[in-house]
């Protein structure tokens, strides 16, 4: 489970995110929001990448302030731009990467490889480079790699932002058979409508906290 | 020498440990600079292109990897000839194709992960100095893996640029690069850290929270 506790969140004097208090414990939970409206540091807290000015943001019990390593091994995060995320030059290269931090014998990085590669249609590109990839290809690359790291939570910042239709759906297709709990953070609010928990950012507070129905459209006013 | 340019193939040459290539690399370096002979410098070329049609390259391969290095080749060799004569000039062209095709059968024939990893090992005795040799590998494969996006970068503003009429102003391409690489840095940073990095000393067994 996530939780937040009176979180307060600046940059220099500006503040972002302004007392939150939640419990996240849905499979699937969105965030959504107009620009600035602190999405993005919401998705920063959740695995340590940004510790919050002020509270605490728990990730089953684990404080991302005191145990950041512990927790970005439990909380997986898959960027929007998945060029700035593969860091590898050759597709299983990148793959192998998280799996060498997290310190696992050679056979089970092998193995996970393996799994992670046949589970996103990528074995025939193992030996591709990177930068050769389709843009959807790229993100399916960036999700297994996070995948492959078997965190209890993954946290996608607009990961289908920069996709076509086609790339767009085929990711959407891959996060809805993920068996971990998702935080996703999107303007793509088509991807939500099967979520169980669609929270609205406005301005650093939570304006809604529903249904995806009732809360995509209370969004939609708000933006008209 | 570009380490990103590797085939995949399974002979013997991508068995051997990618040390033992780059030391039998130094190695023929070393001799062909050492003992300047017409004779060492084409059966040198010989064996090596013997390796590289018994690895199954094919005369190709030698062709894309010599081409863009003709003109150097005979410029040097002109002027040898010039300078001294065409003994001499021969030698020094057959050195130098030698090795560059010798350097690029070890980079077409090892991943470059592994030869990071080899650099890596290599690196050791840094670490009394305070360099940590995880930090040098790690910024050897990003140095790798973003060429390309450089360059993608780099021709999307001009790309603009143009657009704008701004195709001749190296300001109005420098200063967007730098800001977008600027950026691109940062959220590297941060999706490296994401994924667990930690260039301390590996450890065989996983450490810290281990909870499914």
């Amino acid at each position: 489970m996530i939780e937040l506790r009176d979180v307060t969140h600046r940059y220099g004097e500006r503040v972002v995110l302004q007392d939150l208090s939640l419990r996240l414990e849905e499979r699937r939970v969105a965030v959504i929001g107009g620009n600035g409206s602190g999405k993005s540091s919401f998705a920063r807290l959740l695995n340590g990448l940004q510790l919050p000015s002020e509270g605490q943001v728990l990730i089953d019990g684990l404080d991302t302030r005191t145990e950041g390593k512990a927790v970005r091994r439990r909380v997986g995060f898959v960027f929007q731009n998945p060029d700035n995320q593969i860091v590898f030059p050759v597709v299983e290269e990148d793959l192998a990467f998280g799996l060498k931090n997290l310190r696992l014998p050679r056979d089970e990085i092998r193995a996970r490889v393996e799994s992670a590669l046949a589970r996103y249609d990528l074995t025939e590109l193992r030996e591709h480079p990177a930068h050769l990839l389709s843009g959807g290809q790229k993100q399916l690359l960036a999700l297994a790699g996070v995948m492959a790291m078997a965190p209890a939570h993954i946290v996608f910042d607009e990961p289908t932002t920069l996709l076509d239709l086609r790339n767009k759906r085929r990711v959407a297709r891959a996060i809805a058979e993920l068996p971990q709990n998702v935080v996703m953070i999107s303007h793509d609010l088509e991807l939500l409508r099967d979520f169980d928990r669609v929270i609205v950012l406005d301005e650093g507070r939570i304006v809604a906290d529903d249904r995806p129905g009732p809360a995509i459209d209370f969004y939609e006013r708000r933006m008209a | 020498m570009i380490l990103s340019d590797y085939i995949p193939g399974t002979g013997l040459l991508w068995r051997l440990p990618p040390g033992s290539k780059l030391l039998a690399l130094a190695a023929l370096g070393t001799l062909l600079l050492a003992v300047p002979r017409l004779d060492l410098a084409a059966l040198t070329f010989a064996a090596v292109i013997a390796l590289y049609l018994g690895s199954g390259l094919g005369w190709r391969v030698i062709w894309r990897i010599l081409r863009p290095m003709l003109v150097i080749l005979a410029v040097i060799a002109g002027a040898q000839w010039w300078l001294f004569d065409a003994l001499s000039a021969a030698m020094v062209a057959l050195r130098l194709a030698a090795l560059l095709l010798f350097a690029s059968l070890v980079t077409l024939t090892t991943r470059a992960s592994d030869m990071i990893a080899a650099f890596e090992r290599a690196l050791f005795w840094l670490r009394p100095l305070g360099v940590n040799p995880a930090k040098v590998s790690l910024a050897l494969s990003l140095a790798l893996r973003f060429i390309p996006v450089l360059g993608a970068i780099t021709a999307e503003v001009r790309e603009a640029q143009r657009a704008r009429g701004l195709e001749r102003s190296v300001i109005a391409t420098a200063v967007p690069v730098i800001v977008r690489l600027l950026k691109m840095a940062d959220d590297i940073a941060d999706a490296i850290e994401a994924r667990g990095y930690d260039p301390a000393p590996q450890s065989p067994r996983p450490t810290g929270d281990t909870r499914p």
